[in-house]
């Protein structure tokens, strides 16, 4: 055994070094797409080595877009989408802490119905029920606005039945001391659910967040005012837009600076993620 | 500080399941209390209705002059130590005992003299930064007594404390949970499934067997004269031997019986109250075969088997005898270590 170590180390990490190469790969590919001048792309043999212009597209899609396409220039997009994720991330934490909340730890009628009309809405994602959404969204003037990006996605039932399991695990004596000493329902969820979720919290941050961001479907149906489009359809209109070949090096550009914030809510969070992880509060 | 009076307190949950019936109790200012039983006897029910932490279905709860049948947990001025000592694994030890004061909205400076006070008394002051993850389980179980000191209420309440610590810390609690409570003279419900806790803690004592009070009294009382066979099978350890009348009645002479109420068919006999020695004047003699002699240290646990019974009894000696197993021996005991009892009802007579 001792001996097939090295061997069996080896080939693990043969398997390792090839999976990650195959995730790795278009992604470089972006970044190098992202540095020739126009046309390299198309050509035909993709280029493996950085090219000489990636100030210039990358200071073109900052600052100019693709006016021609109909794209403004990408840190407006960029902060749609910035805007439109948190608000569905944020709303979705809230929202989804709050009703964990109360069908873990208060009695009312019909509790646990309502728990699993919640479990039901699993079943119904933006995609299955967007004609009535987006009916009930225009009728109610939200088209082209902030409000209509975010709340038709803001319900989770995924992250509720996440904080249901963990409430769960919470010793209900805990609660009972909070009442001993005078927390009433909403501080002891202020005080001692969401300080003891915090790691929770933190894993479906990254989660929600790179939902919000990657939203495609919807904000390409609600949203015709370019003030509000957002990255992921930006990119989309780099691609289809305007009658000449797509100017890929551009896009690659925009695809890169696109995956840059999910990125960096990634490393940012990753800390309290892991924390959570290897430090168990008991 | 207050009283606190129990009024045919009971219990009945969703599904007419009944925990507690017909409880009656005053608990003077300053007493402290342990309401004893096996498992599913209803004392952690008891304890949680006083905590107003499960509803009382039936009776007047008092603690003091005010009736709080109705009260939250918090408005009854009462603190609790929970089994499982209950802190809250996220804030610091200072915190944890500070909670309930910033939630009274109490001074800053005072909240700090208490809890310094506090984690002097029981010498936690060098862990108050610390979180409770980070304490042993005999230091987590001061915190937690120091979180209900600091409230200074009107009573404690002791959810079987000390049952998650090893033996050794165990005694060593318990001694000081004694002290400090008569330090304070704070009014004290404890409840315990041991009966070894319960009989050195307790003022008085209160023995609960299917929700029903079996008997209130001081430990001596109670170990004394058991007012029922549960009772006298509960406190006491090894548990007390029950011999029928009719068998001891042909075993000794008629006149050795006479003190004894008619009526009473079973015969408690403490393990501890026979011995080996000669029988004093007017005292009983029993013989008996010994199936197993387990020496414990100071003491020794002989298991006998009387003739015409088939039951093995307990005898406790202060010393372990030079006996060999399988021998005859003769116990001699006095005659007031009977106690009689009606087989029937299960009262003592």
């Amino acid at each position: 055994m001792v001996d097939n170590n090295r061997l069996g180390d080896l080939l693990a990490h043969l398997v390792l070094i090839l999976g990650v190469a195959v995730v790795v790969f278009p992604v470089y590919v972006a970044v190098i797409a992202s540095t020739h001048p126009p046309g390299t792309f198309v050509r035909g043999v993709m280029p493996l080595l950085p090219g000489p212009n990636a100030l210039e597209n990358y200071k073109t899609v900052i600052l100019e877009g693709r006016s021609r396409a109909g794209t403004p220039p990408i840190g407006g997009m960029l902060w749609n989408s910035f805007v439109m994720a948190m608000a569905i991330t944020i709303g979705k934490l809230s929202i989804s802490l709050l009703s964990a909340f109360a069908i873990v730890y208060f009695r009312f009628p019909f509790r646990i119905f309502f728990f699993w009309v919640i479990f039901l809405t699993l079943m119904l994602p933006v995609e299955v029920r967007i004609v009535p959404t987006f009916q009930v969204v225009a009728d109610l003037g939200m088209l082209n606005s902030f409000a209509g990006l975010s709340i038709p996605l803001i319900a989770s039932a995924t992250a509720t039945f996440l904080f249901r399991q963990f409430f769960m695990t919470v010793p209900e004596e805990l609660m009972e001391a909070a009442r001993v000493d005078g927390a009433g329902p909403m501080k002891f969820f202020r005080d001692i659910l969401v300080p003891l979720s915090i790691t929770n919290i933190a894993a479906l941050f990254v989660i929600m967040f790179i939902y919000g961001w990657n939203q495609y479907l919807w904000p390409l149906l609600i949203t015709t005012d370019p003030a509000y489009y957002t990255i992921v359809m930006g990119i989309q209109r780099m691609v289809t837009g305007g009658d000449s070949e797509p100017l890929w090096h551009l896009v690659m550009a925009t695809v890169v600076l696109a995956a840059l914030p999910p990125i960096l809510v990634i490393l940012f969070m990753q800390r309290l993620f892991v924390k959570g992880l290897t430090e168990t509060e008991k | 500080m207050a009283s606190i009076t129990m009024e045919n307190l009971g219990k009945v949950y969703a599904g007419d399941v009944r925990a507690v019936t017909g409880v009656s109790l005053d608990i003077a200012d300053g007493e402290m209390i342990v309401l004893v039983g096996p498992s599913g006897c209803g004392k952690s029910t008891l304890l949680r209705m006083v905590a107003g932490l499960e509803t009382i279905t039936e009776g007047t709860l008092r603690i003091g002059d005010r009736v709080v049948n109705r009260l939250e947990p918090a408005e009854r001025d009462i603190a609790m130590v929970f089994q499982n000592y209950a802190l809250y694994p996220h804030m610091t030890v200072y915190n944890n005992l500070a909670y309930g004061l910033k939630n009274r909205r109490m001074a800053r400076a005072e909240i700090e003299r208490r809890v310094t006070a506090a984690a002097e008394m029981l010498q936690i002051g060098a862990f108050l930064d610390r979180k409770p993850r980070q304490l042993s389980g005999g230091q987590r179980q001061r915190v937690a007594m120091g979180r209900a000191l600091v409230r200074e209420p009107a009573a404690f309440l002791f959810d079987e404390p000390l049952s998650n610590l090893d033996a050794k810390l165990r005694v060593q609690m318990r001694v000081e949970i004694r002290q400090l409570q008569k330090r304070l003279a704070t009014t004290s419900l404890y409840v315990t499934h041991d009966q070894l806790e319960a009989l050195t803690l307790a003022d008085r004592l209160v023995v609960l067997n299917g929700g029903r009070i079996e008997q209130t009294g001081t430990p001596m009382e109670v170990y004394a004269r058991p007012a029922t066979t549960f009772v006298a099978g509960f406190i006491g350890s090894p548990a007390m031997n029950m011999l029928p009348a009719d068998w001891l009645r042909g075993v000794v002479a008629a006149d050795a019986l006479a003190h004894l109420p008619a009526g009473a068919d079973l015969i408690g006999l403490r393990p501890e109250d026979m011995s080996l020695a000669p029988p004093t004047n007017g005292g009983l003699t029993l013989e008996a075969r010994l199936m197993l002699l387990e020496p414990a240290g100071a003491e020794s646990h002989l298991h006998v088997r009387f003739d015409g019974l088939d039951d093995m009894f307990v005898v406790r000696l202060p010393h372990v005898p030079a006996v060999e197993e399988g021998s005859r021996l003769a116990f001699s005991l006095a005659r007031e270590a009977l106690h009689p009892f009606d087989a029937t009802t299960g009262l003592r007579l």
